[in-house]
């Protein structure tokens, strides 16, 4: 792991259980709302092995990250520009889920060439969310987080999942909800973070800036992010001349839990090209 | 799934981690039986030793049949995930083996089964790891008992046989505010009659030989993590907050924010104990739960009439379940146990030995045998068996006294049960005569 310092608060980084090298390309990988690094176990670990430096990034304000929790995604690309500074790290591929894919969105838009790859899981533009979900992640964030976590799920079956077998997804992500809630005393991570999806509006102008090839990773049966709500952002990638794939699982929006092998596997082979 | 929805526990307990085979179409789980699985390649191998990608390598380890009835359990204990284990003592052991080391200390309930209370006072205590035993209900004995290297709390829903109703909020807060996790015994109960996490429990263990498999025919258990228990915050735990040599130097807390325990309990304690299960026992196991929430109402039906049977008796001096106002946990059982404090439990003959001993042969539908939780009805001498190493002082402890018969009360008709025990009793008083 890497502890840096970014804005002057103390920053976590998972780095797959390998030390950063300076010589290997780096991948960051972005986390959604009520989430982690944690999200990104098996994926981070691989690639770590593989011949990349990973920063699995917990956001400011998030678990192991001091700072405040970002306000906006703008506040939050701005962040990361920060980190890949603190890191010293010249190029980077950016891996986001769901908050965390708007957030890649938006970093890959203003550093330009500084972004080799942008992967968005689970995405979708623009990415409303209910004024009742809004409302529930303030006030009531146990319901919100349970209804959350069935919007999320596709199966009551997974395969073997992260953590491995015998993990029950729906469980480990209420759990890991409850722990990065109950991390930031000051703030509702989880209101904050819906508010800044919900608020969201630079992602069509910012598709069209990035200079990388875009990898739109979705999931066929996600209630939280449907496909349909990404195909606005993918065809504006395109019209700008962009290199788009798209790769639809059949999962839901856990992609990287519920399926971590045909995830890793459309990551890994993105990133290669 | 459109909607917002979340299956109950009767659907949980049907559909919870298992789908029809994708390559055959089989509806119902199928048997694993194979030791290894095929690599695809030598990259995948390595990945899948490194933790880089889930899936199966050795059956010690995982298998596919076990997963199942793993995220059943987690699902229908309201966990993150589970590993099923040789038996239940085996589960208590990954538990305790996976948290601490020698020069480690337990607080644990005096109302144990003989075999956990075994482990905790002999064995364990060869190993180096000692144990303070406090009265479930003494809640202050329970923050008295706190070292500075105690690493866990451990008790059980409703202790063995007095049916003592484990205060879980109560202990749990207490555990928690000596930065130690509860470890709570559920066997007795199973998550039908109450979610040891919905109280503040933070792993649940079961012997699932007992109610879970509920036809008395396997040998089995499981440990069930929470995922609420902060290891790095309380300290007390470097097996999972620091870098282990013994598996790539990983560090389980980093791995997973909420899922070290089972991490390391996996990767170290089925790998190096090897108390892992079969899976033949797994599927049996899982033919059990998918009845679960029918057998558990049928149990507490039963167990309700027998026990007002018993309660009416002359010659029954002392019923012990918390149905009736007289028991101890009576409040707290209402509280935390809604749908019933289990269907074992124990009586008082007003007798002697001999009367015990003749009441338990005239019993004709009730089996004389060493378990409980059978869908047959059950019946046992505690002092004389499953408690026999006890001393007088740990038997009154743990409420048994030499005239003491534990029932576990089955699926049968409930008319036949009675009937059946009438005439033991009948058989007591005369041989008394």
């Amino acid at each position: 792991m890497m502890k840096l310092t970014v804005n002057g608060a103390p920053t976590y980084c998972y780095t797959g259980g390998k030390a950063f090298d300076p010589a290997k390309p780096t991948v960051v990988m972005i986390h959604g709302v009520l989430n982690d690094h944690s999200v990104w176990i098996l994926q981070s670990r691989y690639l770590a092995h593989h011949g990349w430096n990973v920063l699995a990034v917990d956001l400011p304000g998030h678990c192991r990250s001091g700072g405040e929790a970002p306000e906006s995604v703008e506040e939050a690309a701005a962040f990361i520009a920060a980190l890949l500074d603190a890191a010293g790290v010249q190029r980077a591929a950016l891996v986001g889920h769901s908050w965390g894919s708007l957030i890649a969105l938006e970093a890959a838009a203003r550093l330009k060439d500084r972004v080799s790859h942008l992967v968005l899981v689970g995405t979708a533009y623009p990415m409303k969310v209910s004024q009742a979900l809004l409302d529930a992640s303030l006030k009531e964030p146990e319901t919100a987080l349970k209804m959350i976590n069935v919007y999320s799920r596709s199966t009551l079956a997974a395969p073997p999942s992260a953590l491995g077998p015998g993990t029950w997804v729906y469980g480990a992500s209420l759990a890991l909800g409850r722990r990065v809630l109950a991390s930031n005393r000051s703030v509702n991570v989880f209101h904050r973070g819906f508010q800044a999806c919900d608020r969201y509006a630079n992602g069509e102008q910012a598709i069209a800036h990035i200079s990388c090839p875009v990898l739109f990773l979705l999931g066929a049966q996600d209630q939280m992010t449907q496909p349909k709500a990404a195909q606005g952002l993918i065809a504006r990638a395109r019209e700008s001349g962009k290199k788009v794939e798209v790769v639809n699982l059949p999962v839901g929006h856990h992609q990287m839990t519920e399926i971590p092998d045909e995830t890793l596997a459309a990551i890994r082979d993105f990133l290669r090209r | 799934m459109p909607g917002y929805s979340d299956p109950g526990f009767d659907t949980l307990a049907l559909h919870a981690g298992a789908a029809p085979d994708p390559t055959t179409g089989a509806r119902a789980v199928p048997i694993h039986l194979t030791t290894s699985f095929v690599f695809e390649s030598s990259d995948h191998a390595a990945a899948l030793f490194n933790l880089e990608r889930a899936g199966h390598v050795y059956s010690r380890i995982s298998n596919p049949t076990n997963a199942v009835f793993e995220q059943r359990m987690a699902a229908l204990e309201g966990g993150i995930g589970a590993i099923a284990v040789a038996s239940g003592q085996a589960a208590l052991h990954l538990s305790v083996a996976t948290l601490m080391g020698a020069g480690s200390h337990i607080v644990a309930s005096t109302a144990l089964y003989g075999g956990s209370q075994n482990l905790l006072h002999y064995t364990l205590r060869r190993f180096g790891i000692d144990t303070t035993f406090v009265k479930p209900g003494d809640i202050d004995a329970w923050r008295k008992a706190v070292r500075p290297n105690t690493k866990l709390f451990f008790g059980e829903t409703v202790g063995n046989p007095g049916l003592d109703v484990l205060d879980i909020p109560a202990v749990s807060a207490i555990a928690h505010e000596a930065g130690v996790p509860l470890l709570v015994d559920s066997t007795l109960t199973s998550p039908w009659l109450i979610k040891p996490f919905e109280h503040g429990a933070d792993l649940v263990y079961h012997s699932a030989t007992k109610f879970l498999s509920g036809h008395g025919t396997v040998i089995g258990g499981v440990v069930v993590d929470g995922g609420s228990f902060d290891w790095e915050a309380s300290g007390k735990f470097s097996e999972l907050s620091q870098a282990y040599d013994g598996f790539h130097n990983m560090v389980f807390t980093e791995e997973s924010t909420v899922g070290a325990f089972l991490l390391r309990a996996r990767r170290e304690g089925l790998r190096d104990f090897g108390a892992c299960m079969s899976p033949h026992t797994a599927w049996l196991i899982l033919q059990g739960i998918e009845t679960l929430p029918l057998r558990m109402a049928r149990h507490m039906s039963n167990t309700e009439k027998v026990v007002q049977f018993l309660a009416s008796q002359p010659f029954v001096s002392r019923v012990g379940h918390p149905l009736l106002e007289s028991h101890p946990s009576h409040a707290l059982a209402r509280k935390l146990l809604p749908r019933g404090a289990g269907s074992v439990f124990s009586f008082d003959l007003k007798g002697n030995r001999e009367q015990g001993k003749a009441f338990i042969e005239a019993l004709k539908l009730f089996s004389h045998l060493a378990n409980v939780g059978d869908c047959r009805s059950l019946v046992i001498h505690p002092a004389s068996t499953t408690h026999f190493r006890m001393s007088d002082e740990a038997l009154a402890g743990a409420g048994i006294t030499q005239g003491t018969i534990r029932l576990s009360i089955g699926l049968e008709d409930p008319d036949d049960l009675i009937e059946d025990l009438k005439r033991a009793l009948k058989a007591a008083e005369k041989a008394g005569a």
